[in-house]
């Protein structure tokens, strides 16, 4: 048995990111009765939580409530937070083994994975993530330009991030207000004239990702009228089969909603949604550089052995006028200095948390991975708590087999230190419940959630740094 | 949920048999990697077929001179394989109606990988425990 992990010697773990996989992984290790450890965690960001505060919707704020229990890991007498702190920039990996018996990656999948169609890179077609991190006030983005001059905007995917985006654009001014959502995109917003989103699903209605309650909320919208086509959300024979056969009330439901929107008269809303499936985009058009349209390709399922419905094309085309495009097909992980990557997958290489070597495939002492860069981007924010404890639970096992690193520097008080070398503006946990106060305190003054911070020099000055 | 979900976090190295490789052979690969079927490929790692365990248990039980042959004479020929993109909870029903405990998942005619009902009924569970998680919570901070 080891001697770390006692009050003389405590098992000391970097986890690496601060969204809900780095507290949940935070959580577990800090509550194990039988073992000491620190766990200090980074973040390239000031404030913690992630996506839960840059990708959760401003208007879905009971979601956010997730943070308390965030809240609690961090009050532990052992968690440290280093924010605005990057690895890779301010501290390499030769400097976390320097100083941790084992860390952990939890850096979410950070890019939008590309159509792969002609002209999908014009003025006017944005990744749906860059939007998502517009409207919520992450500091990378604040800069960010979207062209909402144009009155018609295509949406591609319909996963809950494509609902996201068409509700925010379809939302009117007055609801927005009362949200968390950044001030100067708010006033882009503001003077949007937006009145139709197209949100466009390569498969039929039973397989699109989106989740009920949040398709439900997107056609009962105040100030937007949804449509579909009827022959669109129709159950075609192979997706009632699967459905039948797997008992799937859940598809049954969202396929009944839709059904309800196709059969919907307009209410004479001042926007209007429509909801389109069995379509692929096969070139982005354009003119002098700016998209005015998209030409789409209809499909039609096909069944593959496995039992899953797959979309071909039928050949069948048509054009879809729209100055303004979001690409919501799904995220991909980033690539982390001196941390193996399987290209294929978008992801850490791992073998359930454990990061492996690619030349032997055997795992790496030490380092470890939980979250979306692990697995990719699936399920919803609490997905990551069972994600998180099979990695930390194979952190457990490896140290009893004294597989930990040997760091030369394994004080608190070392790292700390380098910290405060490389990155003067580091915020503590302190730090961050102190601009929460002021967020929270100006949202109160003009009935809003919080107002957030998005600039990191108004962050420090608000802290008087 | 998606296949390659299940796939992202089982290491980019996907153990194969080739058709001419003894049963013997695979037995050991078998017990070296602890895995319960391989996937037999050609040499441009398009499956041909699978072998399990339980294929060859069978076999064994009346097939003295067996652990000799070649594989391509035991693997199932008629492969059931899924994409990447495939959602999880129909694979799980396939997987179980059809009693398959692995499943080659194909990219174009390559294999990309194999996932095993173990992995899938895992990831099944890690996405509802998630789910009842979140509600969980919702419930608390609704009704403290």
């Amino acid at each position: 048995m080891s001697q770390i992990g006692t009050e003389a010697h405590p098992l000391r773990v970097a986890v690496i990111g601060a969204g809900p996989t780095g507290f949940y992984a935070a959580e577990q290790l800090l509550g194990r009765k039988d073992l000491v450890v620190d766990v200090d965690m980074y973040d390239r960001l000031p404030t913690p939580y992630g996506l839960v505060r840059y990708g959760v919707a401003p208007d879905h704020q009971k979601i956010k409530s997730v943070t308390a229990v965030f809240d609690r890991t961090a009050a532990h007498p052992r968690f440290r937070f280093f924010g605005n702190v990057e690895y890779g920039r301010h501290l390499t990996l030769d400097d976390l083994t320097g100083h941790y018996h084992q860390l952990v990656f939890c850096t979410g999948a950070q890019t939008d994975r590309p159509l792969g169609v002609p002209g999908e890179d014009l003025a006017g077609s944005y990744p749906a993530t860059e939007f998502v991190a517009w409207y919520n006030g992450h500091p990378d983005y604040t800069q960010h330009r979207f062209d909402l001059e144009q009155e018609v905007a295509a949406v591609v995917g319909v996963g809950n991030v494509a609902v996201d985006v068409a509700r925010i654009l379809l939302r009117s001014t007055d609801e927005l207000a009362r949200t968390d959502i950044a001030d100067y995109a708010l006033e882009t917003l503001r003077e949007s004239r937006v009145k139709e989103v197209h949100m466009l699903g390569r498969r039929g209605p039973a397989q699109a990702a989106f989740t009920n309650p949040e398709i439900q909320e997107l056609a009962e919208l105040p100030h937007a009228d949804a449509t579909a086509l009827p022959d669109e959300v129709q159950l075609d024979e192979l997706s009632q089969g699967v459905v039948e056969r797997t008992r799937d009330h859940t598809t049954m439901k969202k396929v009944e909603i839709l059904q309800g929107v196709a059969a919907r008269a307009p209410q004479g809303k001042p926007r209007r949604l429509v909801l389109r499936f069995l379509v692929s985009p096969t070139e982005l058009l354009g003119r002098n550089q700016h998209v005015h349209g998209m030409r789409l390709v209809r499909n039609r399922l096909e069944a593959t052995s496995a039992g899953t419905l797959v979309a071909r094309s039928t050949g069948e085309v048509e054009d879809l006028p729209a100055g303004l495009v979001f690409r919501s097909v799904g995220y991909r992980g980033v690539p982390l200095p001196g941390v193996p990557f399987n290209e294929k997958w978008g992801v850490i290489l791992n073998d359930k948390g454990r990061v492996l070597d690619p030349e032997t495939q055997e795992p790496r002492k030490g380092l470890y991975t939980a979250g979306w860069i692990k697995r990719g981007p699936s399920g919803v924010i609490g997905t990551n708590k069972p994600d998180a404890a099979e990695t930390v639970a194979n952190m457990r096992a490896d140290l009893e087999q004294d597989l930990v690193l040997s760091p030369d520097h394994p004080q608190a008080e070392a790292v700390a230190a380098l910290v405060r070398e490389r990155q003067p503006h580091a915020f503590s946990y302190a730090d961050w419940r102190t601009l929460n106060e002021i967020e929270v305190a100006r949202g109160r003054a003009a009935g809003r959630p919080r107002v957030k911070f998005t600039r990191v020099e108004e962050m420090l000055a608000a802290l008087g740094r | 949920m998606n296949i390659e979900h299940v796939l992202a976090q089982k290491g980019g190295q996907v153990y194969t048999a080739r058709p001419d490789q003894t049963v013997r052979e695979v037995l050991a690969q078998l017990a070296a990697h602890n895995i319960g079927a391989l996937v037999v490929v050609d040499d441009r790692v398009r499956p041909l077929g699978i072998i399990s365990e339980r294929d060859i248990v069978r076999a064994a039980v009346r097939d003295e001179a067996l652990f000799g042959r070649p594989v391509r004479q035991l693997m199932t020929r008629d492969l059931i394989t899924a994409a990447p993109g495939d959602d999880l909870r129909v694979v799980a029903h396939t997987m179980t109606e059809r009693r398959i405990r692995h499943l080659p998942v194909v990219v174009g005619d390559r294999l990309a990988g194999i996932v095993s009902i173990g992995d899938v009924v895992k990831a099944q569970r890690d996405q509802y425990e998630g789910e009842i998680d979140m509600l969980e919570a919702r419930v608390a901070t609704e009704h403290p």
